[in-house]
């Protein structure tokens, strides 16, 4: 009964939810079957292959994900220009305004009051709809799928690509590629894993992003700037909705999990490989 | 009267008559043959004496042609000699001895001589053989001593059926038949031949002697020598069959000639009378011979004639005797067979296999027999005894299909020569039979297979160690080239083949890729996982920086048997560095290298650095400050978020303290 009088606002609607849908499941298929491939000399990554089937398997898998990657990273193009039409606004209102991802020196400002606050030197900021660390996560992924894929293409197709580039360029694109991925895939399992879900506020996880609400109480403790500004702007009552349906939590919680522990799994994997063949 | 005149002429001591004396040594005779002839010249004429008629008849002619013509008559009837006409009747029978004395002492002692002195009424006497007046030089043709008469002589008393054949008990029969059927018989009565062996060849002309005698020329002792008289280089000719020196030094080791080739049969038969194998089957054949050996076990004697029957010691018409040289046969009561073993020794199959068992002494199972081991393996251990067939033949021990269950037998795991091995193969049986030759051999049912023998020899098998090892590193490669030559041929034009690679270092051999007794076709995924391991026991460095690259790191996946081995790209047999021109790696090869797994392979494709590593600045600068740069950024991004996540925790449990804090002082006020 108590939880039907909590109040909820909607913070993501089902396109967004939608893209980092694909990019779980992406990522996690990609961040596997390669670091099968980058550790195969570790028992984990033969475990893997032979679990999911041959190195051929990994590979199609792989190649498949990246298409994947790509059409998320196409799709999220969209997902821009209609929250710009939604805006209703200039184009520099919609890239600087307050619900910009675009960091801006807010986002500086913040973060030296973030560390203030961490060693008690001063409150904890009021953050707006995005915070420095989100746009990072977000920024990061343009990046990423950039420095990654394109690499990636390199490696898919050397045949084709040495037409025009030296052969050794593939090696090189091979570095970046295992580096870069080594990078995106640790990032997203340690800092990511922790910003968004495992802080002691979150733990075990956030499940706005498969939900696509939360409560208000929430929002005011957290991003006290947005809802000022919703406020401010009127426009609270018309995000609020119900809570979501039990189910829906349920199943929120267990493929969000599921995705964590996958990650998370990895990740100690990695660690241990990395300390393993460097030793 | 004639006698005082010749006496005053003998007694007047003439010079000539001297001379005569000295070169004729014959008495000089009173009585003239004229004198003789006045009376036996007349044909028809006889002598009566106890009712019985003599013929006294001596024809002159045939008496003047004869090599005592010059003798005369009195110089051989000596009891003619007497005075007035009549002499005494009759004469003494002529003892040859008394000038041939030597042959006479020959005579006497030889199985015809005692015969006589035994009164034996069928024994033979000089002139039965010689002649009577008529004697003539063995070299006339007339003379019954001529070499193509004597089988005639000698058969008058010894053809089949005669008086003396049906009164004596003489081992062989036939005998004059045999011997015109017999290659010597055949020289003679049909090619005419005068230098082929006679009766007297043999057993000499007046030196006949039983082969039971030491002395005689026919005895197994003497027989050799006796064949020898003729086929004096036969001890070369024969040292395929028998080993040469056993001729002289162990003479008993040796079948004797007549043991193969039967006396009066001489050609491709058997000694088929005394000791042959039926004579030693009327013991043998009794499953329950036995034999009580010095130690009290008791030994069975028992041969499976069934066995023997499909040997090919029978097919080649070997008889017991030949392998049981030690066996001597006892003549004395053909009723009752005796076989007497001169000394208990094994058959030594030298005697004919010189060559092989000479191979065999040298390796190491002729070792451990030299030292008398108990588990040394012997000729018998791997052929069998009586039952021994042919390599062909299927149901042979040492038939291909069949010699790694026999090898097996000592050198399986838990066997008796498995035990004493200490070297690094194991589980030598069971990996062959899992190897390409073994299910080659048993699965496709293919006979050219290599077994055991095909690597290690038949006879030869020694210790990869011994530099005369047919598996000794520097033999390996021959040893394989005997089947693959193709391959072998390839490998010697390879910068791995000593021919090209003048080097000190270790070459590789045929196992070191390709493993002794666990081979594997090249195509399967455990061998083409293996080659990495094989390559890398030398190129250790290039190995290393392979599992850098996706081919190798895909190669330790499962499946991964489908990428790039180093074979691939650098060849197998053909191996060549890439600066050859016949190299995979050339640069007008390099292009179609790649090919079979990247169809579009092109020139600045092959540029590709396939062991490349960044952990090389020299080598790889590119590869290495983007390596470094890569991990820049990895650790500056972790350092930063890695610090702000570790600040971000106490912080968070603080405020959460302080909320709950917060929250329970509320509830306490309200």
């Amino acid at each position: 009964m108590e939880t039907n009088q909590v109040e909820y606002v909607q913070r993501f609607t089902f396109f967004p939810r939608f893209l980092h849908f694909l990019v779980i499941i992406s990522f996690l298929t990609l961040a596997v079957t390669g670091m099968a491939l980058k550790f195969a000399s570790q028992q984990w990554a033969e475990i893997v292959a032979e679990m999911i089937g041959t190195f051929e398997t990994l590979g199609t898998l792989h190649r498949f994900m990246a298409v994947v990657t790509f059409t998320y990273f196409g799709l999220n193009f969209i997902l821009m220009y209609q929250n710009y039409k939604k805006s209703g606004g200039s184009l520099k209102e919609f890239l600087f305004g307050p619900n910009s991802l675009v960091p801006m020196p807010i986002d500086a400002i913040e973060l030296i009051q973030t560390f203030k606050w961490f060693f008690g030197l001063g409150p904890q900021p009021r953050y707006g709809r995005w915070t420095y660390w989100e746009k990072f996560d977000y920024m990061a992924v343009f990046w990423g799928v950039a420095v990654i894929g394109g690499t990636g293409l390199c490696l898919w197709f050397p045949e084709q690509f040495t037409l025009v580039i030296p052969g050794y360029w593939i090696n090189i694109a091979t570095i970046i590629h295992s580096d870069e991925a080594l990078l995106a895939s640790g990032f997203i399992f340690t800092i990511h894993f922790f910003n968004t879900h495992l802080r002691p506020e979150k733990f075990p996880m956030d499940p706005v992003i498969f939900t696509g609400v939360m409560p208000l109480d929430e929002l005011k403790h957290e991003r006290p700037r947005e809802y000022e500004q919703l406020v401010a702007e009127g426009k609270l009552d018309s995000i609020k909705c119900e809570s979501p349906p039990k189910w829906v939590l349920i199943n929120a919680h267990l493929f969000g999990i599921t995705a964590l522990l996958i990650g998370l799994a990895l990740v100690i994997s990695i660690i241990y490989s990395m300390v393993f063949l460097y030793m | 009267m004639i006698r005082a005149d010749l006496r005053q002429i003998a007694l007047g001591g003439s010079l000539i008559i001297l001379l005569f004396l000295m070169l004729a040594p014959v008495r000089v005779l009173a009585l003239t043959d004229a004198d003789c002839m006045d009376c036996h010249s007349e044909e028809g004429m006889v002598a009566e004496k106890d009712g019985v008629e003599y013929s006294i008849y001596v024809d002159e002619q045939e008496f003047l042609k004869s090599l005592h013509a010059e003798n005369g008559c009195v110089s051989c009837h000596q009891d003619a000699e007497v005075e007035g006409d009549e002499h005494p009747f009759p004469l003494n029978r002529v003892d040859c001895a008394n000038c041939h004395d030597d042959v006479g002492v020959i005579n006497a002692n030889s199985l015809h001589g005692k015969a006589l002195k035994n009164n034996d009424p069928y024994a033979p006497y000089c002139s039965d053989c010689h002649g009577k007046h008529d004697i003539l030089s063995h070299r006339n043709r007339k003379s019954r001593t001529f070499i193509m008469n004597i089988p005639f002589t000698c058969g008058r008393c010894h053809r089949e059926g005669t008086a003396m054949t049906k009164t004596h008990d003489i081992q062989k029969h036939n005998v004059l038949e045999n011997y015109s059927m017999s290659i010597h018989g055949e020289g003679l009565l049909r090619k005419g031949l005068t230098v082929t062996a006679v009766c007297s060849s043999c057993h000499t002309s007046h030196n006949v002697l039983p082969h039971t005698d030491p002395n005689s020329t026919i005895s197994r002792q003497n027989v050799v020598k006796t064949c020898m008289k003729c086929h004096a280089n036969i001890e070369d000719a024969h040292t395929k069959i028998i080993r040469g020196e056993l001729w002289e030094k162990e003479p008993h080791k040796v079948p004797a000639c007549v043991e193969c080739h039967g006396p009066h049969k001489a050609r491709r038969v058997l000694y088929e009378d005394s000791l042959n194998d039926k004579f030693c089957l009327r013991c043998h054949e009794n499953p329950e011979l036995k034999k009580i050996m010095a130690n009290g076990e008791e030994k069975s004697l028992y041969v499976d004639i069934n066995d023997f029957e499909h040997s090919i010691h029978k097919e080649k018409r070997i008889a017991c005797v030949k392998c049981h040289v030690n066996v001597e046969f006892n003549h004395e009561d053909p009723t009752k067979p005796m076989c007497e073993v001169k000394e208990e020794s094994p058959v030594d199959c030298s005697i004919c296999h010189a060559a092989v068992v000479k191979l065999f002494e040298e390796s190491t199972h002729g070792k451990l027999v030299a030292k008398n081991d108990p588990n040394a393996p012997t000729c018998m251990t791997c052929h069998g005894t009586h039952g021994i067939r042919e390599r062909k033949d299927s149901g042979s021990p040492i038939f291909a299909r069949n010699v790694p269950d026999l090898c097996a037998q000592c050198h399986r795991e838990g066997e008796k020569a498995a035990k004493r091995y200490t070297g690094s193969q194991h589980e030598i049986i069971q990996h062959y039979k899992m190897s390409i030759h073994g299910k080659g051999l048993s699965e496709s049912g293919l006979m050219v297979s290599a077994t055991c023998t095909n690597c290690h020899t038949a006879h030869s098998m020694l210790p990869s160690a011994d530099p005369k090892s047919s598996i000794h590193r520097d033999n390996v490669q021959e040893t394989c080239g005997n089947c693959h030559l193709g391959i072998a041929e390839k490998f010697n034009k390879s910068i791995h083949s000593a021919a090209i690679n003048k080097t000190d270092k270790k070459l590789p051999a045929c196992n070191d890729c390709h493993s002794s007794h666990t081979i594997r076709r090249v195509d399967q995924a455990s061998f083409r996982s293996l080659i990495l391991a094989e390559c890398g026991t030398c190129h250790e460095h290039e190995t290393e920086s392979y599992f850098d690259t996706y081919h190798g790191k895909a190669s330790l996946l499962s499946g991964g048997e489908k990428t790039a081995k180093c074979s691939d790209c650098h060849g197998s047999h053909d191996i060549l560095p890439a600066y050859y021109t016949g190299s995979k790696l050339h640069r007008n090869n390099v292009i179609e290298t790649c090919r079979p797994c990247h169809p579009g392979s092109n020139r600045k494709f092959t540029g590709y650095l396939t062991h490349a590593t960044h952990h090389d600045r020299d080598k790889y600068p590119y590869l290495f400050y983007t390596f470094w740069a890569m991990t820049g950024l990895l650790v500056g991004t972790f350092a930063f978020f890695g610090m702000h996540t570790l600040f971000w925790i106490p912080r968070s449990f603080r405020e959460r303290f302080k909320r709950r804090r917060e929250h329970s002082r509320k509830k306490l006020f309200e």
